[in-house]
């Protein structure tokens, strides 16, 4: 059974209704058992990492999604769901899951016209094939709402880039059997879906 | 070369009684269809998002609008925020789980502005927008800007300088800013720019231009001389003169960054 990790960080319904659209019957739980047993697990999350990395440690979630990354079944990471899953995020200055060497930041501007959060439609520039990107162009556009983004330390495990000011992000994670999405899957349209359904297909070996 | 992001064209449906209505100037009210039919068909045609004002304010009609944003979030993929009567974290959490991306905060805010940092706190910065209610002034000590803040539907002054209340909503945790021009309202004649233009520039956060659009030249005028981020646009896509992807291709051809492809 696909799960949606359920830790509070707002969106789930909405994801579990992009899920329903691709034909994947996604069931929501914060039960760290039912997460681990999961056929494909979802980590979605909007909001703040400060919290949200509180409630996954209370709920015994960042065991159970470390154990189900470990079991090699597919884990799709979205936005917030990202983020956690590197070493250490300098929103609240935490530390988070580890399961991707490296670290987030906050974008830092000198020119003010260029706004944080980082919030609309933007490019996603393919730099490694993946099954994920099947039906997904370089230049596609995608939607993003936030404000702190990753740094992988290897570099090989970034999937995709995004351009925004003077910087350019990493914006899909892959790892094994980890593909992840720095922007919002579920509200980028069409397209959204589509890679959405890719993930519903995905069998990593 | 600075890279920025696509201007978004952004739909406004207002609820009433989970009716999509439309006012002029805030009052005059008419309502004029169905706001989840009306949603998916700017989504299938390119819209980059959704905001729902609920003008019902009553407690009763609360229920319908959470029924309304149900709907909508089960056939939209696209972000949509949700504004409306929001006055605790506790709307907002309501809101979030029925499927909007975002919360509007806009009188509640200006009569208890710890009610921004709270909905920050508990959602995000960047799903809390803090939406303003605007009317010209005559420029005073007390309104530097010459633009006054007003609240429950634009029918109450409130003394608050527009400018000194979008800087004080960034500080206190706003992600993203709605200006409504109540003087521009469904008047179709272009959006405020010199008010949508001084905000943009003082604040580091997002801005959204709201009222008065009737014509493309408006949105192209708003989203370059107006620096606004996205254009909001409500009677002249509603009555069916201007189409979504009509209004982005023209945009675009105009050499606005849209996004064009969907």
């Amino acid at each position: 059974m696909p799960v949606i990790v359920d830790y509070d960080a707002g969106n789930v319904r909405s994801v579990q209704r992009a899920c329903q659209q691709v034909g994947l019957d996604a069931t929501i739980s914060a039960d760290p058992e039912v997460v681990r047993a999961a056929d494909k697990l979802i980590f979605p999350g909007v909001g703040s990492a400060t919290s949200a990395i509180d409630t996954l440690a209370d709920r015994g979630l960042d065991e159970a999604i470390l154990a189900f990354y470990a079991s090699g079944r597919p884990l799709l990471g979205i936005c917030l769901g990202l983020q956690i899953l590197l070493e250490h995020t300098e929103e609240g200055d935490k530390n988070c899951l580890g399961l991707v060497r490296g670290v987030c930041e906050r974008f830092e501007f000198a020119d003010r016209s260029i706004k944080v959060p980082h919030i609309g439609w933007n490019q996603l520039v393919i730099e490694k094939p993946h099954p994920m990107f099947a039906d997904i162009r370089s230049g596609d556009e995608f939607y993003f709402v936030h404000s702190y983004y990753a740094r992988p330390l290897d570099n090989s495990q970034v999937l995709g880039t995004t351009e925004y000011g003077d910087t350019n992000f990493c914006s899909v994670i892959g790892k094994d059997n980890l593909f992840a999405t720095q922007f919002h899957l579920e509200k980028s349209g069409e397209l959204g879906l589509k890679l959405l359904s890719g993930f519903a297909r995905w069998s990593p070996c | 070369m600075v890279a920025v992001l696509s201007k978004r064209i952004i739909a406004c449906l207002d609820v009433r009684d989970g009716n999509l209505a439309k006012s002029i100037k805030f009052v005059d009210t008419k309502d004029i269809g169905d706001p989840v039919s009306k949603a998916r068909e700017y989504y299938e045609d390119g819209l980059d998002e959704l905001v729902f004002y609920d003008i019902t304010a009553s407690s009763d009609a609360r229920d319908i609008m959470l029924d309304v944003v149900e709907q909508v979030a089960s056939q939209v993929y696209i972000p949509f925020s949700v504004g409306g009567g929001i006055r605790s974290v506790e709307d907002a959490h309501k809101l979030l789980w029925a499927g909007a991306e975002k919360i509007n905060v806009n009188s509640a805010a200006v009569k208890r502005p710890e009610l921004i940092a709270e909905c920050a706190h508990a959602i995000g910065n960047q799903n809390t927008v803090l939406s303003m209610d605007i009317l010209k002034a005559t420029m005073s000590r007390e309104l530097p800007s010459g633009y006054e803040v007003v609240i429950n539907g634009g029918r109450t002054p409130t003394g608050v300088d527009a400018l000194q209340w979008a800087l004080r909503g960034e500080e206190l945790g706003a992600g993203e800013l709605v200006l409504n021009s109540i003087d521009a309202d469904g008047t179709r004649e272009g959006y405020d720019i010199n008010l949508t233009r001084m905000i943009s520039e003082a604040v580091s956060i997002p801005v959204i231009a709201s009222g008065g659009a009737g014509k493309p030249e408006h949105l192209l005028e708003v989203l370059t001389q107006g620096k606004a981020d996205a254009a909001l646009v409500a009677s002249m896509v509603h009555y069916g003169d201007y189409t979504i992807s009509g209004l982005k291709a023209w945009l675009s051809e105009q050499g606005v960054k849209v996004r064009t492809r969907y």
